[in-house]
């Protein structure tokens, strides 16, 4: 039995397509590892300092508006839950099916993104982005606070340019669909850009609470 | 071959996405309800908890790593565990620097 | 090894018209069938040539800074010329010549063939990964063109992110695009080793070569982003003026040094632990005898891999770090020793009552295990919080570093580059030149650096450009050294490239060593294997060699009456 390089989907130093489907899963998460101690860094960076200055960044959380935080966080399960339909598709060999739920899935990355630019928007009208124009005309130290704000951006900016590279793989598929590339017999691009986007739904997952709910003011006591 | 590839890769039920999809709206509601109420210390952990549980929901179903082999799941976790390590040896020296006693001025041979 | 042939790709051995062998290398012409080649063995061949130009880079700044230390006064440059001079050495020589060497050089070269793979398992991934070593390298070449950086390699807060007035963002994004070659050859050797070993090859029949390079692979995937956000975050911090790192805001320079060292204390087993995979392979072959221990030696490689990320801390013990972390971090630096020594210890045993023959490569492994014993106890001086208090900074330091880096990895890389130079090239280049160019590497070496400990120990801070006249003669002995290595490594370049054009032509095994790669032909053919190759026995088999070329002499009788 032979194999052309370009004779169906199986690349030519690929046995077969289970090695090669198995392969490209495998590359996929050794890359998701690679991404979580990327945003990990952030991450433990943030935890040092909200140790060292839990008051500002209390103040800091409340003034962010937690009502857009959980609306980005419902678009992004949904759109969690849209890309996984596409994988699905893919799955079956769908492709139209594949096109609607990635479509689908980019409308509400947009949505996220728009959600976003009405956020930092309405910092920049208050001077907390914290280029050298920061103002913080509140009680504690405007350095801490400054800090605070910091975080906010580098960590929902890394997690937009992120979301951004999402839209663009999507937009790079699109062609590739409609061409009949990809089959139930070969659909890894589907399902690793599946797990590239559950990765970054899994990051707001985390950073929504870390940001937006920390010592809210409660309406119960316990 | 006679049965596709994906078929071997289990193809998962619209109905498990859509529950896992209501459970993590619902967890979502869950953990902003519970930011307003005053739990005292225990807010964070409590965030944090649910956040883990909902992110091993997605990388469990909407990710196939409960379908995949123990080989996947060890590359699934590397990352979080590696994170741990960062963070456990990072927080370790924050929170041990208040416990150095420096002695006052006379002890020292200056 | 015993083969048995499987056809699934029909192009055997051919000579082609004009009498040359068919190879890899006249596969296809024209520079951009080397530009946009998906070949392993090529994408090998342009890293060897672009760590061999980013090495000369740097060594011409190491070069002057032995010039300027031969005297006492700060007479040839300025004390910030020489700043410079230091950062970019580093730079250069660790983010650009040690990091890719050995992984990106002889592991995109030797790996799938050792493994009976046709390619790695992402050849784009690959050629890319290649791509963003050179733009990186470019960025930070630029950065020394325009005027250079003098931060120090470390690129310490606050000076990086606020004061410096140099080209720290052009270097700092040069490191960061240099960061995905790291990631994404990481991950390409990852699955390959996973996924893609021929039949009969399981893991432990694997050459410890490829357990080094597994090892390395979970350095780079793991540790790399760490740096990667961390200089991004310095970078933001210069251009935004968005600041965790300014003390001025609050901000922990010193957490600036725990993400940064979290990476760069693994980037050092990076940059020592393929080394070791190649030392094995030469100790194995021109010891005659399979490597003692050997799942010893396999593991250890993991072990360091994982204790690695365990004692970044001991690069801060004097900085301000909380003492009972320095304990942690000095206690677990302690351990990492274990898996090293077993492997010092392995490979003399396996030399013990081995048939030894000094070729070239074993002269730079015999060379790399004695100079880095020295390295790696030195360290352990390092790792004891109380010496370190006097010699953190000190000469004794920068001592430590070259003889595990230089006398340890440079040594192993020349090593494995002269081991496998005939497979590479087709070609056997001198033997009297080869050693003669180890043996002025090591002596040239040991004059540079061994005076730099008693530096050290005396009190000669690093980074240092003035000193006190006394320690004159061993500075003055230390530059001559410098200039013995600066021979010696002029001498191997030229014995190399000369055996190019006038070397010998090399049979598919000269060396006699068991191998996959040694059992197809010298440079090998593009797709490694005409026929997947069944691996039977264990790796190593040198004292099976009896049986082995018997069954062999009777499985090429039986093949030519096939035919």
């Amino acid at each position: 039995m032979t194999t052309h390089a370009h004779e169906g989907p199986l690349q030519h130093h690929f046995d077969d397509l289970r090695q090669q489907y198995e392969a490209a899963n495998m590359g996929m998460w050794a890359f998701i590892a690679q991404e979580i101690m990327f945003f990990g860094g952030m991450f433990g960076a943030y935890t040092v300092y909200r140790y060292k200055y839990m008051a500002a960044f209390v103040e800091g959380s409340n003034s962010l508006p937690i009502q857009w935080g959980a609306l980005n966080t419902a678009i992004l399960i949904a759109s969690s839950f849209t890309v996984a339909m596409a994988v699905r598709s893919a799955q079956l060999g769908h492709a139209r099916a594949i096109l609607n739920w990635l479509l689908g899935t980019m409308v509400l990355g947009v949505a996220f993104l728009g959600v976003k630019v009405i956020e930092y928007s309405h910092k920049w009208h208050h001077h907390l982005i914290p280029s050298r124009d920061f103002r913080y005309e509140g009680l504690l130290d405007p350095g801490q606070m400054k800090i605070f704000y910091s975080f906010y951006f580098a960590m929902t900016g890394m997690h937009a340019i992120h979301m951004i590279i999402g839209i663009g793989l999507m937009f790079w598929l699109i062609p590739k669909i409609r061409r009949g590339t990809y089959s139930a017999d070969y659909y890894s691009p589907i399902e690793n850009f599946g797990l590239y986007w559950h990765f970054v739904d899994i990051v707001w997952i985390f950073l929504f609470p870390l940001l937006y709910l920390i010592g809210r003011e409660p309406w119960i006591s316990i | 071959m006679d049965q596709h590839l994906s078929e071997e890769h289990h193809i998962l039920p619209v109905k498990l996405y859509l529950s896992i999809v209501s459970c993590l709206f619902i967890l979502t509601a869950v953990t902003i309800l519970a930011a307003f109420v005053d739990l005292g210390a225990l807010n964070t952990p409590l965030a944090m908890l649910i956040a883990i549980f909902k992110g091993t929901l997605v990388v469990l179903f909407f990710m196939h790593v409960r379908y995949n082999t123990p080989l996947m799941w060890i590359f699934a976790a590397a990352g979080f565990f590696w994170f741990l390590i960062l963070l456990a040896l990072l927080m370790q020296d924050y929170m041990s620097r208040g416990w150095e006693v420096v002695p006052p001025v006379e002890f020292l041979n200056l | 090894m015993t083969t048995t042939t499987t056809a699934i790709n029909e192009s055997p051995t051919v000579t082609k018209t004009n009498g040359r062998q068919e190879s890899y290398l006249n596969a296809s012409y024209g520079i951009r069938s080397w530009l946009l080649t998906l070949d392993h063995k090529r994408i090998g061949v342009l890293y060897l040539i672009c760590i061999t130009a980013f090495f000369m880079i740097g060594g011409v700044f190491a070069g002057l800074i032995r010039l300027e230390l031969t005297t006492p006064q700060g007479d040839l440059v300025s004390s910030e010329t020489y700043n410079k001079l230091f950062t970019m050495h580093g730079v250069m020589m660790i983010f650009f010549f040690l990091i890719p060497s050995v992984p990106a050089v002889l592991g995109n070269f030797i790996l799938p063939i050792m493994i009976g793979a046709k390619d790695v398992a992402f050849p784009k991934l690959n050629l890319l990964s290649w791509y963003c070593f050179l733009a990186g390298g470019s960025l930070a070449f630029l950065a020394i063109l325009l005027g250079g950086i003098d931060t120090g390699w470390t690129f310490y807060t606050p000076y990086s992110s606020t004061y410096s007035n140099s080209w720290v963002g052009l270097a700092l994004a040069g490191v960061f695009i240099n960061g995905f070659s790291s990631i994404l050859t990481g991950v390409n050797f990852l699955t390959t080793v996973h996924k893609m070993r021929a039949p009969g090859m399981t893991w432990f029949r694997l050459p410890l070569f490829i357990w080094a390079q597994y090892a390395t692979s979970l350095i780079m995937v793991l540790g790399t982003p760490v740096v990667a956000i961390t200089l991004l975050l310095v970078l933001l911090e210069r251009v935004f003026g968005i600041g965790i790192f300014d003390p001025a805001l609050g901000g922990d320079p010193i957490l600036f040094q725990h993400m940064f060292w979290f990476y760069s204390h693994p980037a050092v087993y990076i940059m020592i632990v393929p080394g070791f995979g190649v030392i094995s392979e030469v100790i194995a072959c021109f010891s005659r005898k399979a490597i003692f221990g050997y799942s010893f030696v396999a593991f250890s490689s993991l072990a360091i891999a994982l204790l690695g990320f365990l004692v970044w801390g001991h690069h801060m013990f004097t900085t301000g770090q909380s003492l009972y972390a320095g304990m942690v971090f000095s206690f677990i630096t302690f351990l990492i020793a274990v898996p090293t020594a077993v492997k010092i210890f392995n490979w003399t045993a396996t030399m013990y009552r081995g048939s030894i023959s000094l070729d070239s490569p074993m002269l730079y492994a015999l060379g790399f295990i004695g100079l880095f014993l020295i390295g790696g106890l030195t360290g352990l001086f390092l790792s004891t919080m109380a010496t370190d208090i006097h010699l953190h900074d000190t000469y004794f330091v920068v001592a430590h570093f070259h003889y595990v880096m230089v006398g340890g990895m440079v040594m192993a890389f020349l090593s494995g580059i002269h081991f496998w130079w005939p497979k590479m090239t087709g070609r056997i280049y001198n033997e009297g030149m080869g050693k003669t160019g180890a043996i002025l590497i090591f002596t040239g070496f040991n004059l540079t650096f061994f005076p730099q400990f008693v530096l050290g120990y005396m009190g000669m801070p690093r980074r240092y450009h003035v000193y006190p006249e006394e320690w004159q003669g061993l500075h003055i002995m230390s530059t001559a050294g410098a200039i013995v290595l600066a021979i010696g490594y002029a001498l191997l370049v030229f014995c190399l490239l000369y055996s190019l054009f006038r070397g010998e032509r090399a049979s598919a095994n000269p060396w006699k060593a068991k191998g996959l790669e040694w059992e197809i032909p010298s440079p090998p053919t593009l797709h490694n294997f005409d026929s997947i190759p069944i691996v039977t026995s264990e790796a190593y088999a040198y004292e099976e060699e009896d049986v082995t070329l018997a069954e062999k002499a009777a499985a090429d009788a039986t093949e030519e009456v096939a035919h």
